[in-house]
Parts: structure tokens; C-alpha cells; sequence
């Protein structure tokens, strides 16, 4: 597995797997990925609803087990920790973006984005977080609850929070997925010229062809494999 | 501190401002004042009672003694700010024109009586009024029975002693003339300065000093511990707890009320803050979920909990605690006339009770819940459908229950009270559960035939199967609370004041000879006043299985006196309607001698189990008699009972009087006049006073628990509103969508409330049920009270389940099916 764990390679995977349990029987939702990510790539796995994608990107995040394989993430070996060693790693190594925001309701825009410095106890959160948010343009609404922003506006906030705490490898989840073609595309914008500065690595989940396309590679996926 | 602290504190401040956490502290300070708000109440009025039943001494405190007492006491009472008063008493003849007559000769100083007052009238058996200060030197208040002795009226001069005093009052009620029924010789109340002008008190004389004490609880407690341990021989200090076993019968249960008041509180509150718990921590699995996502870990989330939780505890508690003093404030002046003027200040109980309850409820109630959302599974992020694996119901229901019990405990401090709460409680429950998962499963099968409104809320009720199971618990517990508060609440004190008859014995005769007792009978049949007569034979125990009194120990000073003092016996065919059996049996007709029923009271006091022999003596003569049966006895009845009975005839060779009680009209007072003056050896004593007394502490015991109740009634209404408040975001998600489909807005609420009514009146139903269960095992097991079943609690259980829960969820409803759909849509 040494590979795997190569300096230059943030993400891997051999033979991962994952299967379910349906009303129809078992049922295998991603089947036998291999894959390995370099530092700074950015790379898109897109496919028709179904073919596994979130759920691939669930296995590389450390969010979700494979019931067979493997996946390492900036070194580490997802597979062989615990929930919380997972966790260990994901925090201030890792960044999401997600299609339906997930921006915490009762936390202003401010406090959504120090949230991830927070949880890794950094004292300089709010600091940080104002940076960020006014690098995403919102610094005069830093104030605002979620409630009180557009869609647009809230997955800005969403991609400061990823970002805020200069993370190895961002997860974006169809980050415009819930956006008009307008807004999507400056969000887009936003994400790729963020993470060029940033020179994080980007897993990206999509429907979107043209999306996929400002990817430096894309992944396909049929029925749970690499097409 | 460590992050995860800091994360929960934060996360509670952002939630409060946020409103998110508005229900769950509204909650949590709504428990908490009712509670306090009881406390605190209960806390001054317990005092009050406590108080008001200190007129027996007229004082909180008093120091008795055969010599005069030293003045070291007095300056330390006074040091202290207690306030005080002497009275001397002794046994004198008293001489009017024509007449002579023993009479108690009470002396009495400024300041007496330190509690209570004296009341006079100004002719024998007239009108009366109540006193503020004591006779004038030179006068004197006369007993109306020293009076028809003497054949005096008021404004007679007496001679007592060396001194002649004018009397211008009749004395009708001193609040130390005493408990005991006998040995009450007519009494005679003079000014304290008189005394030595009668020159009756002589080395050797019968003379009684008290030294009386009065004042703040903690300050009368450092004087008694001062004396106690420089008490001189012949020094005894009484209090309250000296006081006879009838008023210690009315303040038990009165106590027993007032516990029961802040019971309900206890339970309601517990509802409410679960309901809040659950709906507050189901909101917290999205960012649980996104932390997690983000790299937050078990200990931390652990941490954030339980910090979440102590700070609720504070906001909540805290508040709870100041409208909870707010609340008895309000209350306590209501109530000053009836307290009879200003209550005392509470203690600080309450305050530290308010803060521990929200930590024991929120521990209970809230903890395991916002614990178990930290398994929730971090895919969350990406699949909205996961949610965290549901909580050990052990512990979920093992926490809960172990905090009802604790705090129903704490509030009761009686084990069988708390059990048999809690049994109610807990049976009502399940029948409540089961009864309802029958109706949503009956609600399922008729909702085809339904009109839309009734289809969308019977199909609403049948899929939220769980929570509908739990809302018709909650409302039915609440429900089944405010009908035991109201209703079978009333009907208990009812039953108890009916102990307690208009027509109750108000005279005792006592010194009734053997040969006088036909002639008596005779005398009042002729008046038309029925008398019931009892003999007595005074007796003193002496051993207890071969053992003597003096070489038992005792495990109470009480149980001492007891044993000590000279005992009244009697004998009895038959078991007195006011007496109950515990142990044992009672006597057939054949039984003649060698058996005695003992009071349980005095039994346990005294050390006394059945079976044991206990020897008397009599006038020199010992005999001796197996026990062979406990009884109780309802002291408050005022009928003549004994610690000791005996079979008939085995007491006949001894010398004995009788005792009678009968009752007495306000018409009345010219008859007994008569009885008096035809059997001057016969004493009446007038107990109207003593009942008086007794039904002021019953009656403002009972209004002190029906003005807490009406604390606990509030806070049941809050309880379901919280209920329905825990609902909201679901049906705030369904009435936008079927107002989005095309719903009219009338119809989505109609269907709302037809939902709350069905679940109120069932649960109001199955709650009159459970009402009456409890009310009838606590009358049974606890009050000591025939209880008959209403049959209005099955109407008024289910209209009142139907309206309030109706109306509430209206009023929730209401603001839920007013807002946009597309705002409601778009925010989940």
C-alpha cells in the first residue's frame, strides 16, 4: 500500500467497495474503485443519478465505511480508524462544500464559517473566518443568519467555511446544484479560483458537464464503476 | 477550559438568541418557578401553620419550672431580639359574696401571650372579641365556669389571697388553657403585678413559673440549644412538638396537602421539559452531523452536551427561581388576611431546591437525548434520511423515571406517598399508551369515510403513531394532574372537613362520680342534648414484660413522658367508629380480662408491641394485661378515645369517673349554666375553642394548597403548549405543503384541530379514569378518608382534554398554517 501513501498522492483508493441491503437483495452501490488523486488536482466524478457518486465521495471523505477496499486520505488509512480517528482527520485536513448548503440555521454567516476553526479549539477563528468572508465578497453581511441570505449567498458562506481552515482536499457535493445557471456559475467561479489560490486538492461531485469540464480530470461512473 | 465546553456554552447562546431554545428554557424556568414558586410558598406557609399551632404554648418557646426562673434566659432571649413574657400559675380558692371555688389562677405579664390572643366576652357564654394586652392590676378575667360556681357576675370583686380583684371580663379563650381534657380546673387571669398582693405564694406552694419565648425560627433555636444544657432540675422546655396528638393529626395532614401541591408541580414540569428536550435536540443532529463532518469528535460533542445542559440549568434555573419569587410574592399577599398578617420570610431552600431541580430535571429529561445525537452518523451530510441510532431506552426511561422519583421524594420525604404517586403515575401511563395506539390504529381504519379535514388528521395522528402515543401520555398525564389538583382534590378536602361535622362534640364533661352519671344522663336527656359517656380509670404504667418503666429505655423524651405520665384507661364492647384496627384483634363478648388495644401512636412511642404484657397500677393495686390488638385513632374526631382500652368489666373493681362529650348549641350556654351549678363537681370544658383552633389550621392549610394549585394548573397548561410547540416544525412542513397542493387554509387547520381534540378528549377520558384511581388510593392509604368516585370527572376529564388541547393546538396551529408556504418550503 505504500502507493497509497505516496507523498505527492492526498487521496486513494484499491478495490473499494460499498454494498446495501435492499427490499431486492443486496445491492452494490460502488464496486471496486481504485483511484489516486495528487496533491493540488482537481478532479470530477460525474455519472447519472444513482451510479454512486455521493456515496464515493461519502468512502474518500471518511464519512461513510466500504464494506470492501481500502481508502487513504493525506496519508492516513480511512479503513483502519475508528469513527473518531476518522474525524481526527477530517478535521482541519479536510473541507466541504455541499449541494443544500447545510449552513447551521441558528448561526449567523460570521459564525458559520468559525465553526471549523472552533471545533479545532483555534483561538484566531473570528479573525480567519472575516478574512475568508470578505474574500467571498460578504463581508457586510457576516451578520446575517442563513434565513436572511439568498442561495447564492449561502453557498458563498459555505465555501468560506470550507476554506477558512486551509484545508488539504475540499469535497464538493453538486455545489450548484440548487443554484440558477446565473448564480452557479459565479459560485463556480468562486470554488475553482479559491482552490487554485488555496492550492488544495478538489474532489467534485456533478451532474454538470461543464462544471466537470474546469476539472483538471474526470472520473465517470456507471452502475458503481469507473467507466 | 476545554474547546468542547466552550463549543456547548457558545452553542446554547447562539441558540438562545436564535430562539431555538425558547421552548426548552421557557420549560425549564416554568418547572422551575412552579416549583419554587411552591417552595418558597410553602416554605412561609408551612411557617404560618407552624406559627398559628404555636398558640398552644402562646408561645414558640417556653421554659416551665417550679421556682422562679433566673434571669441569665430572659437576657439571652432578649440578646437574641426574641420577645418575651412571664406567667405564673397556681391552684387557689377563690371567695365571692356567698360562694367559694378552686380555680387556676393564671398571672400573667406584658407581651403574654406571644401567640394567638385572648378572647373575652362581657356576660358568660355572650359575644365575643378578641384582646391586645392582659388586665389592668386590680382586675381580672374570670372563666364563665368560675363565675356560675361563685354565682358572680362580671363586676364582682373576688378575693384571691390577701388581694381583691374586680373582674371585668369573661374570659373565653387563652391559647395555652391546654390540650389535655382534663385537670382543667376554671380559670382565673390576673395582671402579673398582683401577684405577690395575694400572698399566696409560699415556700411549698403549687406554683407553675413559664418564661415565654417567641421570634424568629433560627433565633429560638440558639436559645433552646443555649438553655438545654444549663437547665436547672426542675427546668422543662415545651415547643411545638409538645403539642397533643389532635393538632399534631390536623398539621400532618395538612402537611400531606401541601406536599401533594408541589408534587403535581414536580410531575408536569418533568413533561414539559422532555417534550422541549427532544424536540431542541432533534434540532441539533444537522450541526451535530456537520461538526462531525468537520473533524468534531465523541469527547467533544460529550463535552459540548453537558455543557449545553449546565447552562441551561443556570439560565433556566435561575429564571425559574426569580419568577418563582415573584409568583409567592403576588400569592403571600393574597393570602396576608388569611395567614392572619404578614408571612414569614422564606428561607433559602428554594432557592438552591429551584437550582438542583433544573439540573436533576434537564439530567433527567433533556440529557440523554442531546447525548445520543452524537452518534449520529457524519454521512447525515450527504443523506438527510440518516439519523442517529435511537437512545437505550433504559436509559432514556431509566434516567427519567429516576428523576421523577428523586425529586417526587424530595418533595414528599414520604416513601409511600412517593410510591403511590408514582405507581398511579406510572399505571396510567401504560394503560394511557396502549389505549392510544388503539385508537390511532381504530382512527386508521375509519378515516375512509371521513371528509378531508377529518382524513388529513386522523391520517396525521395514525402516522405520527409514536409521537401521537406520547402527546396522548403527556396530555393525558397533565390532564389527569389538573383533575386531581381540581377536582377529586376538592372532593378529598371535602371528605376531610366532613370528618369534621358541624355537629362535632364542643363539651367535654369531666369528674363525672360513678353515682352522678345516671343523674347526668338524665339531666341532659331532659334538655334535649345527647351526652356520650365513657368511664376512666387513671392508672400508671408500670412495667412492660416484667421490665419497670424506669429501667426501659426509650428512644424518644416523648415515648418517656408518655410511659411516665398518669394514663387514662377505659373499657369498650366495641371498636369506636373513629378507630381503625392495624394489628391484632379486638375482644369478642366473652372476653373479661387480661387483654388491652393500644393506641399504634403511643405503642411505637412508648416501645409497645402485641402480645406484650403491660402491669398497671391502680390506687396501689398492680394488675396486668396481654396486648392483643393496635388501633388508630382520628384524634380530630374530638370524641373521647384512649391510648388504652380494656373489655368490659375487667376495670369494675377499681375506683373511676366518667367522661362525656356531647354538643352544644350557641342556644345552649343557659342549659349548661344549670348542669353546672346542679353538679359542681362536674367540670364542662368548652372545646368549641379548641376546634376553633383546629379548623383555622385546617382552613388555611386548604386554602394555601388550592392557591398553589392553581400554580400547578398554569403550569399544565404550559405543559401542552409545550407539546404542541414540540409538533410545530412538522406541521409546519406539511400544512405549507398541502396549502401548496392546493389546501384551503381553513381546512389544513380544521384538520389540525379535529388532530389535538381527538388526542385531548382521549387522553381526558383515560385521565378522569386515572384521576380517580389515585384519588382513591390516596384516600384510602394516605389521607385515611372514605372517598366516593364522581361520575362528573369522566365529562369534565374529556371536555376539558378536547378544549384545552383543542385550543391549544389552534393557537399554534394557527400562526403555523399563516405563513407562506413558499418561506415554509424553502427552509427545509
Amino acid at each position: 500500500m505504500t502507493e497509497l501513501a505516496e507523498r505527492d498522492t492526498v487521496l486513494a483508493s484499491k478495490g473499494l467497495t460499498k454494498k446495501v441491503n435492499s427490499p431486492e437483495g443486496p445491492l452494490t452501490i460502488v464496486d471496486h474503485i481504485n483511484l489516486t488523486v495528487s496533491r493540488g488536482e482537481s478532479v470530477a466524478i460525474v455519472g447519472a443519478s444513482g451510479a454512486g457518486k455521493s456515496t464515493l465521495l461519502a468512502l474518500l471523505a471518511g464519512l461513510d465505511l466500504p464494506t470492501a477496499g481500502e481508502a487513504w486520505l493525506d496519508g492516513s488509512n480511512l479503513t483502519e480508524l475508528d469513527e473518531d480517528g476518522r474525524a481526527a482527520v477530517r478535521a482541519r485536513r479536510v473541507g466541504f462544500v455541499f449541494q443544500s448548503f447545510h449552513l447551521v440555521p441558528s448561526l449567523t454567516a460570521l459564525e458559520n464559517v468559525m465553526l471549523p476553526l472552533e471545533l479545532a479549539g483555534d483561538r484566531s477563528a473570528r479573525d480567519a473566518a472575516m478574512a475568508v468572508l470578505d474574500r467571498v465578497g460578504l463581508s457586510r453581511r457576516i451578520h446575517h443568519y442563513p434565513r436572511q441570505l439568498s442561495g447564492g449567498e449561502r453557498q458563498r458562506v459555505a465555501i468560506a467555511r470550507a476554506f477558512v481552515a486551509k484545508p488539504v482536499i475540499l469535497f464538493a457535493d453538486e455545489p450548484t446544484g440548487n443554484l440558477d445557471a446565473g448564480t452557479g456559475k459565479r459560485i463556480a467561479d468562486l470554488l475553482f479560483s479559491l482552490n487554485a489560490e488555496e492550492g488544495a486538492t478538489l474532489v467534485l461531485v456533478t451532474h454538470d458537464r461543464s462544471l466537470a469540464k474546469r476539472c483538471d480530470r474526470i472520473i465517470q461512473l456507471e452502475e458503481g464503476r469507473i467507466a | 477550559m476545554s474547546p468542547g465546553y466552550w463549543q456547548g456554552i457558545r452553542s446554547v447562546l447562539r441558540d438562545l438568541r436564535a430562539g431555538e431554545l425558547r421552548v426548552l428554557i421557557g420549560a425549564v424556568t416554568i418547572a422551575v418557578a412552579a416549583m419554587t414558586a411552591v417552595g418558597f410558598f410553602t416554605d412561609r406557609v408551612s411557617q404560618a401553620v407552624a406559627i398559628r399551632s404555636a398558640e398552644v404554648l402562646a408561645a414558640d418557646l417556653v421554659l416551665r419550672s417550679n421556682r422562679p426562673i433566673e434571669d441569665t434566659f430572659l437576657r439571652r432571649a432578649e440578646a437574641l431580639g426574641l420577645g418575651t413574657a412571664k406567667a405564673v400559675s397556681f391552684p387557689s380558692v377563690v371567695v365571692a359574696e356567698n360562694a367559694t371555688s378552686l380555680a387556676d389562677i393564671e398571672a400573667v405579664g406584658d407581651g403574654y401571650p406571644l401567640r394567638g390572643r385572648l378572647r373575652t366576652s362581657e356576660t358568660p357564654f355572650g359575644e365575643t372579641r378578641t384582646e391586645s394586652g392582659i388586665p389592668e392590676p386590680g382586675e381580672a378575667w374570670a372563666d364563665a365556669k368560675l363565675l356560675a360556681r361563685l354565682g358572680a357576675e362580671p363586676g364582682a370583686v373576688l378575693g384571691v389571697g390577701a388581694a381583691r380583684v374586680k373582674v371585668t371580663r369573661v374570659l373565653d379563650y387563652r391559647p395555652d388553657q391546654g390540650w389535655s381534657f382534663v385537670d382543667l380546673a376554671p380559670t382565673l387571669l390576673l395582671n402579673e403585678r398582683d401577684v405577690e398582693a395575694t400572698g399566696l405564694i409560699q415556700p411549698g406552694s403549687r406554683v407553675t413559673y413559664r418564661q415565654l419565648f417567641a421570634g424568629d425560627a433560627p433565633a429560638v433555636a440558639r436559645l433552646r440549644s443555649y438553655m438545654e444544657p444549663r437547665l436547672g432540675v426542675s427546668e422543662r422546655i415545651r415547643d411545638l412538638s409538645d403539642a397533643g396528638p389532635e393538632i399534631r393529626a390536623a398539621l400532618d395532614r395538612a402537611q400531606r396537602f401541601l406536599g401533594l401541591a408541589a408534587l403535581t408541580g414536580t410531575l408536569l414540569a418533568a413533561v414539559a421539559v422532555a417534550m422541549a428536550a427532544g424536540r431542541y435536540a432533534r434540532r441539533q443532529i444537522d450541526p451535530v452531523a456537520l461538526m462531525k463532518a468537520f473533524g468534531a469528535r465523541q469527547s467533544f460533542l460529550l463535552r459540548a452536551a453537558l455543557s449545553q445542559v449546565a447552562a441551561i440549568t443556570f439560565i433556566g434555573g435561575l429564571g425559574g427561581v426569580a419568577l418563582g419569587y415573584l409568583s409567592q410574592a403576588g400569592l403571600a399577599l393574597l393570602l396576608s388576611d388569611l395567614a392572619g398578617g404578614n408571612l414569614p420570610a422564606p428561607g433559602p431552600r428554594p432557592v438552591v431546591g429551584g437550582l438542583v431541580l433544573a439540573g436533576v430535571v434537564l439530567t433527567g429529561f433533556a440529557l440523554p437525548s442531546l447525548v445520543a445525537i452524537r452518534r449520529v452518523p457524519p454521512l447525515r451530510v450527504l443523506r438527510r434520511d440518516l439519523s442517529p441510532p435511537p437512545p437505550s431506552a433504559w436509559l432514556i426511561y431509566g434516567a427519567a423515571v429516576a428523576a421523577v422519583l428523586g425529586l417526587l421524594f424530595w418533595q414528599v420525604r414520604d416513601v409511600r406517598l412517593t410510591a403511590w404517586l408514582a405507581v398511579g403515575v406510572g399505571l396510567l401511563a401504560l394503560v394511557l399508551a396502549a389505549a392510544s395506539m388503539a385508537l390511532i390504529w381504530f382512527a386508521g381504519r375509519v378515516r375512509g369515510s371521513a371528509g378531508a379535514s377529518w382524513r388529513y388528521a386522523l391520517a396525521g395522528l395514525a402516522r405520527r403513531r409514536r409521537d401521537s402515543v406520547v402527546q396522548v401520555v403527556a396530555f393525558g398525564l397533565g390532564i389527569m394532574v389538573l383533575l386531581l389538583l381540581t377536582v377529586v382534590r376538592n372532593d378529598l378536602l371535602l371528605e376531610w372537613r366532613a370528618t369534621l361535622p358541624e355537629n362535632a362534640a364542643n363539651r367535654f364533661l369531666i369528674n363525672i362520680q360513678p353515682d352522678e352519671v345516671a343523674q347526668v344522663r338524665d339531666f341532659l336527656d331532659a334538655k334535649g342534648i345527647d351526652v356520650v359517656l365513657m368511664p376512666l380509670v387513671r392508672a400508671r404504667l408500670v412495667s412492660i414484660n416484667g421490665t419497670s418503666i424506669g429501667n426501659l429505655d426509650f428512644e424518644s423524651e416523648r415515648g418517656r413522658r408518655l410511659a411516665d405520665r398518669e394514663a387514662n384507661l377505659s373499657w369498650s364492647a366495641t371498636l369506636q367508629e373513629d378507630n381503625r384496627l392495624v394489628e391484632g384483634d379486638w375482644w369478642d363478648e366473652t372476653t373479661s380480662a387480661g387483654q388491652v388495644s393500644v393506641e399504634q401512636d403511643f405503642a411505637v412511642d412508648v416501645g409497645i408491641a402485641l402480645g406484650d404484657r403491660l402491669t398497671f397500677d391502680v390506687a396501689g393495686e398492680t394488675f396486668s394485661a396481654t396486648v392483643t390488638s393496635l388501633r388508630t385513632v382520628q384524634w380530630d374526631s374530638f370524641r373521647p378515645n384512649f391510648f388504652m382500652l380494656f373489655p368490659p368489666g375487667s376495670l369494675d373493681v377499681y375506683p373511676r369517673t366518667h367522661i362525656g362529650s356531647l354538643y352544644a348549641s350557641p342556644q345552649d350556654g343557659a342549659k349548661l349554666l344549670e348542669l353546672i351549678r346542679a353538679f359542681p363537681s362536674v367540670t364542662v370544658i368548652d372545646i368549641d375553642a379548641i376546634l376553633g383552633q383546629v379548623r383555622r389550621v385546617m382552613d388555611q392549610a386548604a386554602m394555601a394548597v388550592q392557591y398553589v394549585f392553581l400554580f400547578s394548573l398554569a403550569a399544565g397548561v404550559l405543559v401542552l403548549l409545550a407539546v404542541v410547540e414540540s409538533g410545530r416544525d412538522e406541521r409546519l412542513f406539511e400544512s405549507a405543503l398541502l396549502r401548496a397542493l392546493g389546501g384551503r387554509r381553513r381546512q389544513v387547520l380544521a384538520g389540525a384541530v379535529i388532530e389535538f381534540s381527538v388526542l385531548g378528549a382521549l387522553a381526558g377520558l383515560l385521565a378522569a379514569g386515572g384521576a380517580q384511581a389515585c384519588g382513591a388510593l390516596l384516600s384510602d392509604q394516605v389521607f385515611r378518608l372514605e372517598y366516593s368516585a364522581n361520575p362528573w370527572l369522566w365529562l369534565i376529564g374529556s371536555v376539558a382534554g378536547l378544549l384545552l388541547v383543542g385550543g391549544s393546538g389552534f393557537l399554534a396551529t394557527r400562526s403555523v398554517v399563516s405563513q407562506p408556504p413558499d418561506l415554509v418550503l424553502r427552509r427545509f
